[in-house]
């Protein structure tokens, strides 16, 4: 009973963590409907950012975290405002070739400066260990992923529904045409839009250098899992890329604990299911533009 | 006026049928290059493996307009089928061997098939993607039969009919690569300029126009990616019967990805695309290994972002600006070549 708990603690932890990589692609594919592969490269380049400060500078590890997301903000900014905003229009093959080249790039560039072997953060102390609650063993460190990200998401919502970026945001999203005819700088909206889920990203790979681990090739071996939290949580709102993400945390924790030699067979198999079953995604609007 | 349109339409797919006397030169210099160099014959044939492999994406891309990034996934199938017919010794003629490789691909394409065809374009990408993932998870989890990561141990090809053995110059593997390529081109050849395949490209070019003239869409994209399944698993199976050699990186992600970046420096859509675009495809990644060998990925990354800032018709149209000029100054104006493919969606 205890091991189911922990693992549904495991997985919960797992799966915000996802959430907060992927909720900046929720945008940009979900919602502006371009195929970015390459989100995973701005995690990796917050998670490096993080470790190089930590490892190798000296900062604390909470104070690092921030930096993560600015990096990862601030590069995205660039690459949209220089490349990606030329290929909204394109057709999906192009943003295809486009963010998959990116991520070729990328991967080089990283193996090329910080070496092909995985990287750790260093810890601070009271993250490490963990602690017991009713015989659950609750890990520190999966504690407070589990209390950033659910701040971030909460946050994230009422941005969403309760300021007037986000309900021009929304406006932008459902209708660019008719939004910038209301004098909604749709271009801006999307800018920073995108900064902001590169700089999400970019915090959720500093957090998941711990988890998931961290190397050059974080963005090719996590992309399907990036891209699955978005097609199978449908892009209506962020509360179906944050089911999925958990849905997906716990399925592959759990699948991984109790089947171990199916591998990621599970969750694969699930998700083509869920495409099959529900083309727009499981909680996704009825039609896609 | 039904009798004469048909006509119409009739005598512009025979005139686009006939052979170019471009496209008999074209198989002449190929011919006359694997004369020319016969100590390249192992980089040669790999390259006429990737342009199979390559015609095989070009004929669901270019021609039924469906964006694969799994396609790897039928590649990796006809690899393994071969190599292991061949370690079990269940069938140990090469060309048969081939082809029940490349039906085993193409029963998984069949399969699949059905779950390509639902959904938009990114469904798509996802399934097809997926596909891949799954067989490669597959391949991994029965490590008992296909050796994991290690690959395939003892695969050992017989002479091609009892005759023609597989020698270490790789002279054999390359006139053999060349004549299943040039056989299957013939093939697929018959099969664009078909009535069914005009049909294809209606559907590419609008789905739910061809699907109001009475053109079963489903039914069309079903058999055109069952056999492009059958092409892939041929190249595949090639793949292992020419090295000798099938691990889990034939269903790699990087495979699919080169794949559609090959088929993007040919020009998809008139079948010579994934040929010319395999050729110089590897001479660059011989290139780029040369200058860095160990972050090769860079440059090819490079190329695909160049390529896509700087518009697919664009790159096509400075590279046939020269061979255009020439030819312009030997045979006149009409001699020159466009690539008039409108391209996928």
């Amino acid at each position: 009973m205890t091991a189911i708990l922990t693992n549904l603690f495991d997985g919960v932890a797992y799966g915000m963590l996802l959430f907060v990589l992927a909720c900046g692609l929720a945008v940009t594919l979900g919602l502006m409907n371009f195929v970015n592969l390459a989100h995973g490269a701005f995690a990796m380049a917050g998670g490096y950012v993080c470790a190089v400060l930590v490892n190798r500078v000296g900062w604390p590890f909470f104070a690092a975290l921030p930096l993560a997301f600015v990096a990862s903000a601030v590069i995205g900014a660039l690459l949209e405002r220089t490349l990606y905003q030329h290929l909204y229009a394109r057709s999906h093959l192009d943003q295809v070739l486009f963010s998959i080249g990116l991520v070729f790039m990328t991967v080089a560039t990283v193996d090329y400066i910080m070496g092909s072997s995985r990287i750790f953060i260093k810890l601070p102390e009271i993250l490490q260990g963990q602690f017991d609650i009713f015989g659950v063993g609750i890990g520190r460190y999966r504690l407070m992923i589990i209390v950033i990200c659910g701040l971030l998401t909460v946050g994230l919502q009422l941005v969403l529904s309760k300021t007037r970026f986000g309900s021009r945001l929304r406006a932008a999203v459902d209708d660019p045409r008719a939004a910038s005819g209301l004098g909604i700088n749709v271009p801006q909206v999307f800018a920073f839009t995108f900064a902001f889920g590169c700089g999400l990203a970019g915090l959720g790979g500093a957090l998941s250098a711990e988890i998931l681990g961290l190397d050059p090739y974080f963005p090719l071996k996590f992309m399907i899992y990036f891209l699955i939290v978005v097609t199978v949580g449908g892009s209506s709102s962020i509360t179906g890329p944050f089911l999925a993400s958990l849905l997906l945390g716990v399925a592959d924790v759990a699948g991984k604990y109790y089947v171990p030699k199916l591998g990621p067979f599970v969750i694969y198999t699930i998700m083509i299911v869920i495409l099959i079953w529900r083309p727009n995604g499981l909680f996704g609007r009825t039609a896609t533009r | 006026m039904t009798t004469n349109a048909q006509t119409e339409v009739g005598f512009h797919a025979r005139q686009h049928g006939r052979w170019h006397w471009s496209e008999f030169a074209f198989w002449i210099v190929v011919l006359a290059v694997g004369l020319a160099f016969p100590s390249r014959y192992l980089i040669m044939t790999e390259i006429l493996r990737l342009a199979l492999f390559a015609l095989s994406l070009d004929l669901i891309l270019g021609y039924a307009g469906i964006v694969s990034l799994g396609h790897a996934a039928f590649f990796g199938v006809g690899a393994y089928c071969a190599g292991l017919l061949s370690v079990h010794g269940l069938i140990n003629e090469p060309v048969l061997a081939l082809i029940v490789a490349g039906l085993a691909a193409t029963v998984l394409g069949f399969a699949t098939s059905f779950l390509v065809i639902r959904g938009a374009d990114l469904t798509r990408l996802m399934v097809t993607l997926g596909i891949a993932l799954l067989m490669e998870a597959l391949a991994e989890r029965f490590s008992n039969i296909t050796g994991g990561t290690d690959g395939l141990q003892g695969i050992d090809i017989q002479p091609i009919f009892g005759v023609f053995a597989f020698d270490m110059f790789g002279k054999t593997g390359f006139f053999y690569a060349l004549a299943v390529l040039f056989v299957l081109f013939l093939l697929a050849r018959m099969i664009v300029h078909s009535p069914f395949g005009l049909s294809l490209r209606a559907i590419k070019n609008n789905p739910l126009r061809a699907a109001a003239i009475g053109i079963p869409v489903n039914k069309r994209l079903i058999a055109i990616y069952t056999v492009a399944a059958f092409y892939a698993g041929i190249a595949g199976a090639l793949f292992t019967q020419t090295t000798a050699l099938a691990s889990l990186d034939v269903f790699s992600f990087e495979r699919s990805a080169d794949l559609v970046l090959m088929l993007v420096i040919g020009g998809s859509g008139y079948l010579y695309g994934g040929l010319i675009g395999a050729a110089v495809f590897r001479m660059l990644q011989e290139l780029f290994q040369w200058i860095t060998p160990q972050y090769w990925m860079f440059w090819i990354g490079l190329v695909l972002v160049v390529i896509v800032l700087v518009g697919r018709h664009r790159i096509h149209a400075y590279a046939l600006w020269l061979p255009n000029l020439v030819l312009r100054q030997i045979a006149g104006r009409k001699a020159a070549v466009a690539l008039t493919d409108n391209e996928a969606p």
